[in-house]
């Protein structure tokens, strides 16, 4: 259980950092060209970037960036997933069929590729990167809703609901949501962790967060250039996002165990 | 056979026609003018206008749209604003570089996977187990465009084994494909461990074991194989994370293929090439599913027969 609690504390500081991020006092974007490239030290703990900007600065408002920009989309792909997934599995007919063609031509796009294109159009920006991660999101949550319901509509409570006259957002609310919460739950974890990566890939691409604007996918980007003279450019990005997404999925792992899920092979 | 066959091209039109609309629908739904973001505020009315015509966006829409589809029947996909040459003709160019690295990275992939999967089956709840787990969890963690410089950084400039990027040598292809592969890796390896795990309670395996047959004979003939199908029908899913994790692979690297030329035209806002790069790696995953879907098929008469 150590690893679980080692998770659940990085995780926390995570959060606690960025919401703490405005009140504390940092300096991401003070240049210093004295200080160009200075390796870590007891002036700035995590060294200096390209432009003598502290890296522990613009590191804890990337993890600003990276907990607001995954908790947006996860939030908005879980509620407008979920509402038109088990929306479409109750009604059926049409309804679930248009969903099901949707969601097929969704799919249809490559991993990360549908988020590039829309991320790439939209043009940059944290507003625009988390449309465009939403757009492709909520297709998970809407299949994984939509499957849940059509494994639940049958029960005799539902039917009870029914002929008692309850009306169709009723009953999705409180008779087929908590039924089909814990599989979303997991589903959502496991998304967190995605869409950390995904943000910080789009970043790293140039076409999410802006400079000077600190992601630490940007941040591994620029490091990159100066990986023979500075690593502490790439590593310190890089183990973050890395601690990060592995705390998640190991979370989610436990999770999935704990709730019964049977685990949707991803 | 035939049924299912039909069913399933069927329904890889429709996809493949959804999907040719909704690129074609992404540059129009985007707020702003494409004309004016492509020229940039300084561009001349005359020029815009001549651009607008060129590119046929002064039709109504759905006549857009109708011949968008035409031309895609005809893998004409119009003209690079940038390079001034056929967007087919660079696709091409190109294909062959993100093809290479796909097989090799899902090489990789397997190479990995399938002993790790089967070691920490075949020595459950040990240090074995553990340990391939373990690398499976680090594996889907990691981010290949952090992974990749972490290679560059251990192999290229530490041990100036493998070339920092771009595509001269054969050994170019190594760091690519391995940074490209364990995310799959790990993927895989999991599946096939907790498949292989099902598997082996299965009767026919007691059998097995009962009429003597060595242990590799148990678990690679009848155990390994009987584990393939549960990750067969996965795999498609997973090979669209590969397709995908390929552009951001590509351009770490600076490996010239679709992936890096897709990148490039987003940031020239070069929409023709950019819908082509999109479309193309779109095509190839519809492509490898129907694939993964009738090798399935083939193999496990349930699925055909309409019996799964």
């Amino acid at each position: 259980m150590s690893t679980v609690r080692a998770a659940s504390a990085i995780l926390g500081g995570w959060a606690l950092l960025a919401l703490a991020a405005p009140w504390l006092p940092l300096h991401p974007e003070q240049i210093a060209l004295p200080a160009i490239l200075d390796a870590p030290g007891a002036a700035a703990w995590l060294g200096t970037d390209d432009l003598g900007r502290p890296v522990l600065d613009r590191l804890l408002v990337g993890a600003r960036t990276s907990f607001w920009v995954s908790g947006g989309v996860v939030s908005l792909s879980l509620l407008f997933g979920t509402l038109l997934g088990s929306a479409a599995g109750y009604l059926g007919g049409y309804w679930d069929r248009a969903l099901v063609m949707l969601l097929d031509i969704f799919m249809a796009f490559p991993g990360i590729l549908l988020a590039i294109a829309l991320a790439g159009l939209l043009g940059p920006g944290i507003g625009n990167l988390v449309i465009a991660l939403s757009l492709v999101g909520w297709v998970g949550f809407a299949r994984l809703a939509r499957a849940q319901v059509l494994s639940v509509k049958q029960r005799e409570h539902v039917q009870a609901a029914q002929a008692l006259g309850s009306r169709t957002p009723w009953i999705i609310r409180r008779h087929l949501l908590p039924l089909i919460a814990a599989p979303l739950v997991v589903e959502a974890t496991f998304a967190v962790a995605a869409v950390v990566i995904a943000e910080s890939g789009l970043s790293f691409l140039g076409l999410g967060v802006q400079p000077p604007e600190a992601s630490w996918g940007s941040m591994i980007r620029d490091g990159v250039r100066y990986m023979l003279v500075a690593p502490h450019l790439v590593l310190a990005p890089g183990v973050s996002l890395f601690l990060v997404v592995l705390s998640v999925n190991l979370l989610g792992d436990r999770l999935r165990d704990r709730l019964d899920v049977k685990g949707e092979k991803r | 056979m035939p049924s299912y066959l039909l069913a399933r091209l069927h329904s890889a039109l429709w996809v493949t026609f959804g999907v040719v609309s909704l690129v074609f629908f992404l540059i129009h739904w985007v707020p702003g003018d494409p004309i004016e973001v492509m020229l940039g505020e300084s561009g001349a009315a005359a020029d815009r206008e001549a651009l607008r015509h060129a590119l046929g966006l002064d039709q109504p829409l759905w006549l857009q749209w109708r011949d968008f589809v035409r031309h895609v029947l005809e893998w004409n996909l119009g003209q690079s604003l940038y390079y001034h040459e056929p967007v087919a003709t660079l696709l091409a160019q190109h294909f062959a570089a993100t093809a290479e690295l796909a097989l090799a990275a899902f090489a990789v992939a397997v190479l990995i996977a399938v002993p790790a999967g089967v070691v920490a089956a075949a020595r459950r709840g040990t240090a074995w187990d553990a340990g391939a787990m373990g690398f499976s969890l680090l594996g889907v963690s990691i981010p290949n465009f952090w992974l990749g410089p972490l290679l560059v950084m251990a192999f290229s400039l530490g041990l100036g084994w493998f070339p920092v990027s771009g595509r001269s040598a054969p050994w170019s292809l190594v760091l690519p494909a391995i940074t490209l592969g364990t995310g799959l890796a790990a993927v895989l390896s999991r599946m096939i461990r907790s498949s292989l795990l099902e598997v082996m309670s299965e009767d026919f395996i007691r059998t097995a074991r009962a009429k003597g047959l060595s242990s590799y004979q148990v678990w690679i003939r009848h155990g390994l194989r009987n584990a393939w199908l549960p990750v067969l029908t996965v795999l498609g899913m997973q090979l669209g994370a590969l397709l995908g994790g390929a552009v951001i692979t590509e351009t770490v690297f600076s490996w010239p293929g679709v992936g890096s030329l897709l990148v490039e035209a987003i940031q020239r806002r070069d929409y023709p090439l950019v819908q082509g790069s999109v479309l193309l790696i779109s095509l190839c995953y519809i492509v490898i599913n129907l694939a993964t879907d009738l090798v399935y098929a083939r193999i496990d008469p349930r699925i055909r027969l309409g019996r799964g």
